[in-house]
Parts: structure tokens; C-alpha cells; sequence
């Protein structure tokens, strides 16, 4: 029992140690290249969640909050202005543009969990709508996912 | 080096690793301590998180028992969690009390108006165990006396399930756990719950980058026991504890989280005080991949 407390912290050091190197090396590789982004969740939206209106589409502060929700909540995977990382698809992308605040508010309130998006309903309602308001800012952009090299 | 210094030094030490790597995500945490909510930890993304309890103890020492924790996202559906155990009794002993490892699926696809979550622990603790993280069976505070050196001899081996509901409703986060609790030694199952209540101290997002800002502070109220075995169901010889409860998410990806728990009948631990340190760490499971391609 003792030796196999002191193995687990042990392990648990060195695992902690190689990250904290793995960590400070030069990150060289380029983002992968994925084209096969799915935003067909976007259209499983109920009607009665599509046609919400956000009621902070007029609030001039909600896009500031969101922005800031973003950095802390979004950006890791889907990158630091919304164009997509390794992880996440372009919320830029003409799909995610063209959906409605309701639809935008209802994949972040439900997820897609097995796509590994996680549920957002842990952040208040009126924060999930100041995101809706951010990503609406953002505008249409090239996928830098799907440029070509 | 006495165990707890080790303990301490390995937090302190993981806490430092934590201070070098790129990205804080601010964690969205509930302040709960026993009561688990419906959300699991983000795909990819390991949460190191120490918690503490100071007891009061009648007849007996009072007690300091602590842990690490390990959470880790799999998927968005799956969160796995290492526990380390251990505990300090005054005027007797510190030892370390076991591992657990833990399991948390989340069945359903959508967000429900009640969502649950599937829990499956494996615990192998000794009988010094005095973290309290789960209240089951007839677990009362005359089982603390004991001194360590003796409690520790007896091993248990135990499987623990739990169903895990949450619901949000108007910026509250309601959370129910049923507690199954099977001694695989062939014990009978035991049981218990937790409930818990938890609201943002402000819901809208403020527009400035700030710690201090209301909606970094969630308060709430926790409420735990035992509800007996499968030969004595019921309210009979368990133990019951409040606790209001309240946490600081900070935009830095610390999170603090502090717990005054307070014993509803005879059978309890009168007051214990309840804090912990969380830092989440995003994309460790990345990072880990990248440790063993840049090796391979």
C-alpha cells in the first residue's frame, strides 16, 4: 500500500516535470489541416430555439463581455479570434455566421458532446447570450483551416 | 520528511509545473465540496486541485485531513479523477489513507431540463480515512476515534456509484447525488446523498477584465448525510452537515473555494471548515501526446 502511494506520486511528478519541458520547447508544427469541419448541428436546432432573439443584441457592453468570455471559455480551441484551432471549427465560417442568435445559443447551451464540444450551460444564460452577441461581431472570414497552401 | 510535508510539497510543486504552462482557462466552477453538478471537465483540459478539512472532533483529536485531486476530461462526456488521501490527527499521527479513482459519464446527448450523470468509483482506503468527500451508511463522528495507527490497519475496498442530477433554472444550478456504496469485502450497500443549491452573484458578464467582478463569485448551500444500509434504511444513526459554500473562479484559471460545515445532529462532526485550490490546465492531454511523439 505505502509503495504503491509513493509509485503513484512519483508518477505523478514526472508526468507534471516532462509537460512543464514538453511545455517550453518552440512549438514548430503548423495547425493541422483539417477541411472536414461538420456544422450540421447548426441545423438541428428546434424552431422554437432558432427563432430567440438575443436580448443583448443592442447592448453596446455585450460584445466587449463576450469577447472576454471567449478568451477565457472558447478561444483554446477554437482559436484566439474565432478562425478555428486544432481542436475547434472557424466560428468565422459563413455556416455559423448565418445562423441565427437562437440557433448559436442552443448548440452552446446543449454541446455536442460526442463531437467533443462541451455543454456551456455551466455560464449563466445572459453570458451565453453575450457570446452569441460576440461571435455575431466576429463576421464571416476565410476558414485559415480551409485555405489552400 | 513527515508525510504531510511531502503532501504539501507535492501540491506546491504541481502548483509551480502549473505556473509554466501557456494557457489559464478560466474555470466556471461550482462551489460545491461533496455535491457534484451535471457538468464534466473539458475535453482535454486536467484540473490539479487540493481541498482541505479541518474537524472538530468530541471525545477525541480534532483532525486536518487534505487530498489532491486529478481531473481530467477524456472526452465531453467522460471525466476521469485521481484522488491521493491523507490526514493529520493532532496529538496522534499523520498517515496517508488511499487512492480513489473515479469515472463520470454523461449519458444524454442534449441539454434536459434535468440532466444526468453516471458516477463509478473504485476507493481503496484504510480505516484512518477522514476526508469526509462522501457521507454513507452509518458513518457518525465516534467512528473518528479510533487512533491511526490502529485505523489504518483495516483496509477497505469499496466500489461507489452514484447518480448524479443537475438542472439549471434561472441562473441557479440545482444539483441531487444518490449515493450507492458497495464494500467489496461483502458488506451490505450503503447509502447516502447530496444536495446542493448555487447561484453567480451576478449572471450578466461584466465588460471589464477584473477578479473581483461579481460574476467570478458563486455562493450556495450544500446539504449531505447518510441514509443507512440495506438492512436499516433511513435517517437512524447517520450523520447530516450544512454548508454554505463559495467560490472564486478568477480569470487567471485559479479557483478557490471555502466551506464552513456545520453538523445537524448528534452524530456529526459539530463544525468543520472546508477550503480548496483548483488550477485548470488546458490542453494537457495535447501536451501529453506531444511528449511522446517528440520521444517516438
Amino acid at each position: 500500500m505505502k509503495s504503491c502511494l509513493i509509485s503513484a506520486r512519483i508518477f505523478a511528478l514526472i508526468f507534471v516535470v516532462s509537460l512543464c519541458f514538453a511545455q517550453n520547447q518552440p512549438e514548430t508544427e503548423k495547425p493541422a489541416r483539417d477541411t472536414s469541419h461538420d456544422y450540421s448541428e447548426l441545423t438541428k436546432a428546434p424552431e422554437k430555439a432558432r427563432v430567440r432573439a438575443n436580448p443583448f443584441q443592442n447592448d453596446p457592453d455585450a460584445v466587449v463581455a463576450g469577447q472576454f468570455l471567449f478568451e477565457n471559455h472558447c478561444a483554446e480551441c477554437h482559436g484566439d479570434s474565432g478562425v478555428g484551432g486544432k481542436k475547434g471549427p472557424s466560428l468565422r465560417a459563413t455556416e455559423v455566421q448565418d445562423a441565427t442568435p437562437g440557433t448559436l445559443f442552443w448548440l452552446l447551451t446543449s454541446g455536442v458532446a460526442r463531437k467533443g464540444m462541451p455543454v456551456w450551460s455551466k455560464l449563466p444564460e445572459a453570458q451565453r447570450w453575450q457570446l452569441v452577441r460576440y461571435l455575431k461581431s466576429l463576421g464571416p472570414k476565410k476558414d485559415i483551416n480551409t485555405e489552400k497552401p | 520528511m513527515p508525510r504531510l510535508s511531502r503532501l504539501f510539497a507535492t501540491a506546491l510543486f504541481l502548483v509551480f509545473c502549473s505556473h509554466l504552462l501557456p494557457r489559464a482557462v478560466r474555470a466556471q466552477e461550482n462551489p460545491y465540496i461533496v455535491t457534484y453538478d451535471q457538468f464534466l471537465e473539458e475535453p482535454r483540459n486536467l484540473e490539479i486541485e487540493y481541498f482541505s478539512t479541518y474537524g472538530t472532533q468530541r471525545g477525541g483529536n480534532d483532525f486536518h485531513a487534505f487530498w489532491l485531486e486529478f481531473e481530467y476530461g477524456a472526452t465531453a462526456w467522460w471525466t476521469t479523477e485521481f484522488y491521493l488521501d491523507a490526514q493529520t490527527t493532532f496529538h496522534d499521527s499523520t498517515v496517508s489513507t488511499g487512492f480513489r479513482w473515479e469515472n463520470r459519464f454523461r449519458p444524454l446527448k442534449r441539454e434536459h431540463f434535468i440532466n444526468p450523470v453516471l458516477y463509478v468509483e473504485y476507493e481503496h482506503v484504510n480505516g484512518a480515512d477522514k476526508i469526509l468527500k462522501e457521507i454513507e451508511g452509518h458513518d457518525v463522528e465516534s467512528d473518528f476515534l479510533t487512533p491511526n495507527a490502529e485505523a489504518r490497519r483495516e483496509i477497505n475496498n469499496e466500489l461507489e456509484l452514484k447518480l448524479i442530477l443537475g438542472s439549471n433554472f434561472k441562473g441557479w444550478n440545482i444539483s441531487e447525488n444518490f449515493l450507492f456504496v458497495k464494500n467489496l469485502a461483502g458488506e451490505p450497500w450503503e447509502f447516502g446523498y447530496a444536495v446542493g443549491a448555487s447561484r453567480p452573484l451576478a449572471l450578466k458578464a461584466s465588460a471589464k477584465r477584473c477578479n473581483f467582478c461579481p460574476q467570478n463569485f458563486v455562493a450556495g448551500v450544500e446539504m449531505y448525510g447518510g441514509l443507512g444500509d440495506t438492512s436499516s434504511f433511513g435517517l437512524n444513526e447517520t450523520s447530516q452537515y450544512l454548508a454554505p459554500v463559495l467560490v472564486w473562479n478568477m480569470p487567471s484559471g485559479w479557483t478557490l473555494r471555502a466551506s464552513p460545515t456545520f453538523g445537524l445532529n448528534g452524530n456529526s462532526h459539530q463544525f468543520m471548515i472546508r477550503w480548496g485550490i483548483a488550477k485548470e490546465i488546458s490542453g494537457f492531454g495535447d501536451m501529453v501526446k506531444k511528449v511522446f511523439r517528440d520521444r517516438s
